[in-house]
């Protein structure tokens, strides 16, 4: 059988989650026996228009020319999975669609600001195409890409774990920080996936991989008014970095700024 | 030859952090054109810090550069730590360097093994170059999970670490955990002095070239989480002063916003560092450099491959003196109390000087934000470098031989594309 062939893709990010794949260690070089990778720019791959059976994509869309290459490389997968919350939800850069205040925020940057092309809103990569599997996480653990990889190359659908991370705590018996120190903790309505690293650090979820199945936010933006956030510090809870994931979008929305304006994003683009 | 018209066009640059292209032009004997262009697309980090919390701005600054998280961290703590009263515990001070010393092993190892040696070896990337030269690669990639081991002591994972916090750490590792890890490292000191014997013996090109170099530079110790601006020119800055030297363009032909010193490029990084801190190199790396005939300062910019060898044995050595005499903290962090200002401050990135500012209100908010990643700083010296050193090599050269030694050239650099906040993609008119 043919190895299956790969691409790593990337697109409006910090290079975070491709190193998934750089920091595997000696796994990187076993990952090359099961699969061939075709095109990953920073691995020194190139072939950018392959045909691949697997596509990674890291990173959001935010330019015109974002979206036509995602196009592409939609047409020259079998899968697309995105990695990480810039390319499943818009990621940290997306809180510029909150206030629509783009033209503004690159008139004050740049001088030159006709030289910059990018679209009003930063959006998600299944906006523009379609996503076979979505693995959330700021960053994605090299554990997420594997199990991903192999469930695909042994033909089962990959495990969508959208536990919270409250169980997570739970199971490795971690003590709640928010019923011990009063900390607003994002782990009742986020994803597992991480290990629940944040409240084993004794500090809040900060909500890095996103909303996790039926996320009752607005339940939880109440009782961090009960420990007497400010509606603005509620609002900054749910809008960091998956503001646009629409369970977290919603909660904060009711508290962001006025909350008179609706902060969610309209989709014209520039 | 006169008539020698050639157009070389890198659209995707290769073993670079993001993504760029490269535009080359020659007509007869000159290089006429010399594009460095960049894909990232702004993400006005700047504008979105406005309003938040400082205690925030910690894990918001990690997610502009996926490689060096610790150091924008790092860089944002000094900054706004700067505006209390109270100290950082000399516990969280040494503990801060041990994790940075994390990074520097990682970003440097990456960056040897998976993105320059290739060049070197004749191959197009490290897999492949791993089949005919196994025990290197496998060196390299052992070095840099040490470094990410080193930073998942203090911030439970590599990327986008989340340990880190104003007045020191959320949580401190246990005494048993880091004596296991000081075992490792210690057990990886001498694969370090092997790759650095290894990337001396490289027959890396001998191009001496003249530029500035800017470094911090720290009286006790060879500066890497903090320190004063010290310049190849002679200038001693603190963070504060940073803004009255350095000043940022954007050049309406070019991608990026641009440094200067004082109106000239200027080079910052490993090789900086080292052309102004080899002094306080502790013995065994003084002794390393009378091994391998190395002769600092060096103006040649390939030796950036042997400086970051040499800042790996430096990083490990670091963070096995720091954590050898590890005591479990009292507290991992004080509380501090910040008040309203300007706060400026700065660290050594892996691949350079990494410079915030932060203004914060009476509300403990973020008024404005501004930050100077190493890549837009070393922007100006790539280009000025690709002109001089593309002439040197020979113009005459075919194309992939042009092509091949100016992507050596900008990988010399390491440059961080992602990490640039400020670039963005220039449409140009193109062939």
């Amino acid at each position: 059988m043919a190895k299956p062939r790969i691409a790593v893709h990337k697109f409006s990010s910090c290079d975070g989650c491709q190193l998934a794949f750089l920091n595997l260690g000696e796994a990187l070089l076993q990952l090359n026996e099961q699969v061939e990778i075709l095109h990953f720019l920073e691995a020194g791959m190139s072939d950018v228009s392959a045909d691949v059976d697997i596509a990674f994509v890291e990173g959001s869309l935010s330019t015109p020319d974002e979206l036509e290459r995602i196009r592409q490389v939609r047409a020259n997968s079998q899968y697309l999975i995105t990695i990480g919350a810039c390319a499943t939800s818009g990621g940290l850069q997306a809180l510029r669609n909150l206030d629509g205040h783009h033209d503004e925020w690159r008139d004050a940057i740049y001088a030159q600001p006709e030289f910059i092309h990018t679209l009003k809103n930063v959006v998600p990569i299944a906006s523009e195409v379609k996503v076979d599997l979505e693995l959330w996480g700021c960053p994605v653990n090299s554990v997420q890409i594997l199990a991903a990889v192999r469930a695909l190359l042994f033909g089962v659908a990959p495990v969508d774990d959208r536990d919270r991370v409250c169980l997570e705590c739970k199971r490795q018996q971690t003590v709640c920080v928010m019923v011990t120190q009063g900390t607003p903790c994002m782990g009742p309505v986020t994803r597992t996936g991480c290990g629940a690293l944040c409240p084993r650090f004794g500090r809040d979820c900060y909500g890095c991989y996103g909303p996790s199945e039926t996320a009752q936010s607005e339940t939880l933006a109440r009782r961090f008014a009960g420990l007497s956030l400010v509606p603005d510090a509620i609002a900054r809870r749910f809008l960091l970095i998956n503001s646009q994931a629409p369970a977290f979008l919603q909660a904060g929305g009711v508290f962001y700024r006025s909350g008179a304006e609706d902060p969610r994003a309209g989709d014209q683009d520039d | 030859m006169t008539s020698r018209r050639i157009r070389i066009d890198v659209p995707a640059l290769t073993r670079v952090e993001g993504e760029g292209s490269l535009r080359l032009e020659i007509k007869g004997n000159k290089l006429v054109e010399l594009g460095l262009s960049i894909f990232e697309p702004p993400r006005y980090f700047e504008k979105f810090l406005e309003g938040r919390e400082a205690r925030e701005v910690v894990d918001i600054v990690a997610r502009i550069c996926g490689i060096c998280p610790v150091a924008y961290q790092i860089s944002a703590l000094n900054a706004l730590e700067s505006l209390s009263t109270q100290a950082v515990s000399p516990w969280v001070q040494r503990m801060r360097r041990a994790f940075y010393c994390g990074e520097w092993l990682q970003s440097h190892a990456l960056h040897i093994h998976l993105l320059a040696l290739p060049d070197y070896l004749g191959f197009d990337n490290a897999i492949a170059m791993a089949e005919r030269h196994p025990e290197e690669v496998k060196r390299g990639l052992k070095l840099q999970g040490m470094g990410n081991a080193l930073i998942r002591l203090f911030g439970g994972r590599s990327v986008h670490p989340v340990g880190a916090r104003l007045g020191g750490f959320h949580h401190a590792p246990s005494a048993e955990t880091v004596a296991d890890l000081v075992e490792k490292l210690k057990g990886a000191q001498e694969d370090a002095r092997n790759l650095t014997h290894f990337c001396a013996s490289l027959p890396l090109p001998d191009d001496p070239q003249s530029f500035i170099c800017v470094a911090l530079h720290h009286p006790d110790h060879y500066a890497m989480e903090s320190g004063e601006i010290h310049t190849s020119t002679g200038l001693v800055l603190n963070a504060a002063q940073f803004e009255q030297h350095f000043h940022e363009h954007h050049k309406p032909d070019s991608t990026a916003l641009w440094s200067d010193l004082d109106g000239h490029p200027y080079l910052t990084g490993p090789l900086a560092r080292l052309n102004i801190n080899h002094a306080q190199l502790p013995d065994f790396l003084q002794a390393r450099l009378q091994e391998i005939g190395f002769q600092l300062p060096s103006s040649n910019m390939f030796h950036s491959l042997i400086a970051r060898a040499l800042e790996i044995e430096l990083a490990l050595h670091e963070a096995i003196r720091l954590l050898d005499e590890y005591a479990y903290p009292d507290a991992p962090y004080n509380s501090l109390f910040l008040e309203p200002g300007i706060g400026f401050g700065m660290s050594e990135a892996p691949r350079g000087l990494l410079w915030h500012r932060y203004a914060l209100d009476d509300q403990g908010l973020i008024q404005a934000a501004r930050i100077v990643p190493p890549t837009s700083q070393n922007q100006a010296r790539i280009e000025e470098d690709l002109h001089r050193s593309l002439s040197r090599f020979g113009l005459n050269h075919d194309e992939d031989a042009l092509r091949l030694r100016a992507e050596q050239v900008i990988r010399n650099y390491d440059p961080c594309i992602s990490c640039a906040t400020h670039f963005l993609r220039l449409e140009k008119h193109e062939t």
